[in-house]
């Protein structure tokens, strides 16, 4: 593995390679737009089609958690903001301090998310052979019901992956940061990290209340 | 090395190899799978894209052997459907889409900017690692029960009912999107950020703006399709609604998830084909081309305008008729930038001092076979004549013209064009020019009845017809077989040339790109010296090292090459 | 004289002159990083809050319209500030764009399809 800070053969200057980087980042980033994109035209498409079972359906699920997992997830925003800040301005243990407590906010988001599963469970909406949205709904609701729930473990699913991801990374940024690797001359990775917690931030910003305001009066 | 302006030869061949370049810098298997070389990943890339050209072109065969009689007694009908699906996504997926953009592209694009390397050099490798997991799950869908949906996917045949192995396959082309998105990602930001001093945006050779353009498209259109292809299958192995009607989904959420991506594919594989014709015209007609910065443009607005027309291959699968109508004069209107090429490639050869090579060959071929192509695409695109003709065998012959007659002799030709450049040696040219023209024939003998067959109502994807089509038909497979031989008699004499081939020199065309101011076959990190760009592009008139004699219009000296 | 394009004797250029480049060391402060959480905040609460009342019976889907408002609001913030989206070169901002542009393109060309089919 490289010397971190060390420049790259193929960039000719450290501020090329940086802002390669930044951009490359960026890129990535577009590209996670137009992947969780198609699942939001999905269900901007089956929303319109089957608004009052989607009604019914977003009502069941836990708003509390929700919000408060809202608020969770912007402060770990904040504090992964901050933690690029300290990088630059090399106060060194406030970037562990802050990097830590993004981790935390995030393991709290994943914790709420899996109390939120479980609830789910237990209630039979989770799509499969165990789907019963509520006793005595005819076939057609619990169909568009299910339809619902598919969307909402496959959006939520697929985000709380990006999270587990963004998780891991934020494991390693730790070690790295706790071993000084971190510099105002050299902090690319707590730079691309951050841009990859926000953005994931970003998706949890629309998809609360997609799915969880759609009829709350 | 060092290099001086006396150093630097033009038109003279050389005598012997560089004593040191990429192929011989490191030796071993280890050196070659953990390399970051971006131009020994070309040819990792080279060596897997013809494998599963091998694979598409099978498939193709045994079709055509199946179509020679009306009742066809090759295989069964269930088979017959694996047989086009299996074609349909080792080449669309595993050779074309790939193709020019990660065999030519990852070559050419940091030499013709003068960069060492792409911005990512192992993001680069890993991209090549993941199409290779992406084949081995189609390859295993392949010989596990293949797949029968066709290459389009559509549910609920594919989410519910097929008994094929729907599910590898569609993993298999999710994790193959990622190569491509890496690709293109490194793509746009190399040129955004690693141009050499000098190389400013309208200096850039037009391969590299063509490269721009398609890497868009990878960017924001792979995605989509990864994402509809992860649902389809999540919809396969849990039963869920989304694209069954039976449950409450739409079937045509689907398609139009689906055609978002694949439309853009069409130009992601025609795109860096023109970007190939736009190199090899102006060398072969000694004369800048013309219009370079509506080519350059051109590109941009196809990537852009592309996006806006998917629903053209919905227009009788249930969209609104207003919808049918929007998209059919979008697509009207994405034909246009693509006339604009075709216009400037034919005033750039208009007075100019042509020569025959092998490249140009396949150049102008290039540009007679995308115009039917192109232009029978306008008759698909008109909603009352689409009535007739969508799902036939006009379709089939429209798009096998492009992507066949366009892309795959773009990327015959270019690989021709940068031979020297990639092997240091030449081909044989007076062969090559008979495996040029064998192609051209068979390809049209093979799809030009198909036309013929579309308008006379031959549905697509059927594995009988009706006795009174079976002229057109084996002409059809007759020209197959001539077709083939033009594509197996480049990959003998190429391999042959790579021992015994005459040793190229920098620059045997001579043409006015940054690559061809490097050693054949160049070093591991292109350039001595990083270059400082001060001339136009395809400014033949004022570069003397190409020992081009300018000043006689119209003939210019022949450059060696021509033998 | 002509210039063959390779200057030997030149040491490797400034990074202004390669590819553009242009000094991203802006440092955004902690004081607006917080201001801009507050602001956050408020922004929850507010699209919560509205969600709680019937908005429809004046406008119809004037519930979604403010929902998604105030949640292009927040991603807008994080875009432009945690993400430094202000500060950025312009082939980012660029990036930025496009991206919206195209997600705009699938969600409204595709649901026009739908929308239109009573139409006829």
């Amino acid at each position: 593995m490289h010397r971190t800070g060390e420049l790259f053969g193929q960039f000719e200057t450290l501020d090329q390679q940086r802002e390669s980087a930044s951009f490359g980042m960026w890129v990535f980033l577009s590209t996670e737009v137009l992947f969780f994109g198609g699942m939001f035209m999905t269900y901007t498409l089956n929303r319109s089609t089957y608004p009052d079972v989607f009604g019914e359906a977003s009502r069941s699920i836990n708003l509390t958690l929700g919000a408060v997992n809202t608020v969770v997830l912007i402060a770990s925003s904040l504090t992964m903001a901050l933690s690029v800040w300290a990088s630059q301005v090399g106060k060194k243990q406030w970037l562990t301090i802050f990097l830590i407590a993004t981790l935390i906010l995030g393991s709290v988001f994943l914790g709420i998310k899996g109390v939120e599963y479980h609830e789910k469970f237990v209630e039979h909406h989770v799509p499969g052979p165990t789907f019963n949205f509520e006793p005595g709904a005819d076939v057609a609701t619990n169909a568009h019901a299910q339809l619902f729930f598919s969307l909402y473990f496959a959006m939520t699913g697929l985000h709380a992956l990006h999270m587990i991801v963004g998780a891991g990374l934020l494991l390693w940024l730790i070690r790295q940061s706790m071993r000084g690797r971190f510099t105002p001359e050299y902090s690319t990775p707590v730079d691309l990290i951050g841009l990859y917690w926000h953005f994931v931030d970003i998706v949890w910003i629309f998809l609360f209340p997609l799915l969880y305001l759609i009829d709350r009066h | 090395m060092s290099l001086t302006p006396a150093a630097i030869p033009s038109a003279t061949p050389g005598n012997q190899l560089p004593r040191e370049h990429y192929l011989n810098a490191t030796y071993g298997i280890r050196s070659w799978l953990l390399t970051t070389d971006h131009k020994r990943i070309a040819l990792l890339y080279l060596a897997s894209v013809t494998f599963f050209f091998f694979i598409g072109g099978a498939f193709a065969t045994m079709i055509r052997i199946h179509l020679l009689t009306p009742t066809g007694y090759l295989v069964t009908p269930e088979t017959y459907n694996k047989l086009f699906t299996m074609h349909g996504v080792a080449m669309i997926f595993f050779f074309l889409i790939p193709s020019i953009p990660a065999v030519l592209g990852n070559f050419l694009i940091p030499l013709m900017i003068g960069a060492k390397d792409l911005a990512f050099p192992k993001i680069n490798l890993l991209s090549w690692y993941i199409y290779l997991v992406g084949g081995c799950f189609v390859l295993y869908s392949f010989s596990t029960g293949g797949l029968d949906t066709g290459w389009t996917f559509y549910t609920p045949l594919s989410s519910v009912y097929s008994n094929s192995a729907v599910t590898p396959a569609v993993l298999g082309i999710f994790i193959n999107g990622f190569s491509s998105i890496l690709t293109g990602l490194n793509f746009i930001v190399t040129i955004h950020t690693m141009r050499a001093p000098g190389m400013t945006w309208f200096r850039l050779p037009l391969f590299v703006w063509a490269h721009y353009a398609t890497s868009i498209i990878f960017i924001l259109g792979t995605p989509v399709i990864a994402i509809t292809l992860l649902l389809a299958g999540l919809e396969r192995m849990f039963h869920l609604g989304f694209f069954n009607p039976a449950l409450g989904g739409d079937p045509i959420l689907f398609q139009h998830l689906f055609w978002f991506y694949s439309h853009p594919a069409v130009y992601i594989m025609i795109l860096p084909a023109m970007g190939v014709i736009s190199e090899i015209i102006p060398t072969f007609a000694r004369k800048p081309i013309f219009g370079y910065t509506f080519i350059a443009g051109s590109s941009i607005a196809i990537a852009v305008i592309g996006f806006f027309v998917w629903a053209h291959h919905m227009f009788l699968t249930g969209e609104s008729a207003y919808a049918a109508l929007t998209f059919s004069l979008l697509s009207y209107l994405v034909a246009i930038p693509s006339a604009v090429k075709v216009f400037n490639w034919t005033s750039t050869l208009f007075k100019g001092s042509i020569s025959y090579d092998t490249p140009m060959l396949y150049a102008l071929g290039f540009i007679g076979l995308f115009l039917v192509g192109g232009l029978t695409g306008l008759f698909l695109a008109c909603l009352g004549l689409d009535i007739h003709i969508h799902d036939t065998y006009f379709v089939v012959a429209h798009f096998h013209y492009i992507m066949v007659g366009g892309a795959v002799m773009g990327y015959v030709g270019g690989l021709h064009f940068w031979w020297p450049k990639i092997t240091g040696r030449l081909y044989p040219e007076f062969l090559a020019r008979i495996a040029a023209v064998t192609l051209f024939v068979g390809f049209n003998l093979t799809f030009f009845p198909q036309f013929i067959l579309g308008y006379l109502g031959m549905p697509r994807r059927y594995h009988s017809y009706p006795p009174e089509f079976q002229v057109f038909n084996v002409m059809s497979t007759a020209g197959a077989s001539i077709l083939a031989l033009g594509y197996l008699l480049p990959m003998i004499y190429l391999v042959w040339s790579m021992r015994y081939g005459q040793v190229a020199g920098r620059n045997p065309w001579p043409a006015t790109g940054l690559e061809w101011q490097t050693d054949s076959p160049p070093l591991t990190e292109n350039f001595d010296v990083t270059p400082e760009v001060t001339w136009e592009a395809y400014d033949f008139e004022n570069r003397p090292d190409l020992g081009l004699d300018v000043k006689d219009a119209p003939t210019l000296a022949p450059a060696h090459g021509d033998d | 004289m002509w210039a063959p394009g390779f200057s030997p004797a030149k040491a490797a250029p400034a990074a202004t002159e390669r590819g553009n480049l242009v000094s991203e060391h802006h440092i955004v402060s902690p004081k607006v990083y917080v201001t801009i959480f507050a602001v956050l905040m408020i922004c929850t609460f507010l699209t919560v809050a509205a969600a709680k009342v019937d908005l429809n019976q004046y406008f119809s889907g004037l519930n979604i319209i403010v929902a998604l408002t105030i949640a292009t609001l927040k991603a807008s913030l994080v875009v432009l500030f945690f993400m430094h989206g202000k500060y950025s070169p312009k082939r980012t901002q660029l990036v930025i764009i496009c991206s919206v542009f195209w997600l705009a393109i699938m969600l409204f060309m595709t649901m026009s399809d739908y929308i239109s089919r009573p139409w006829l």
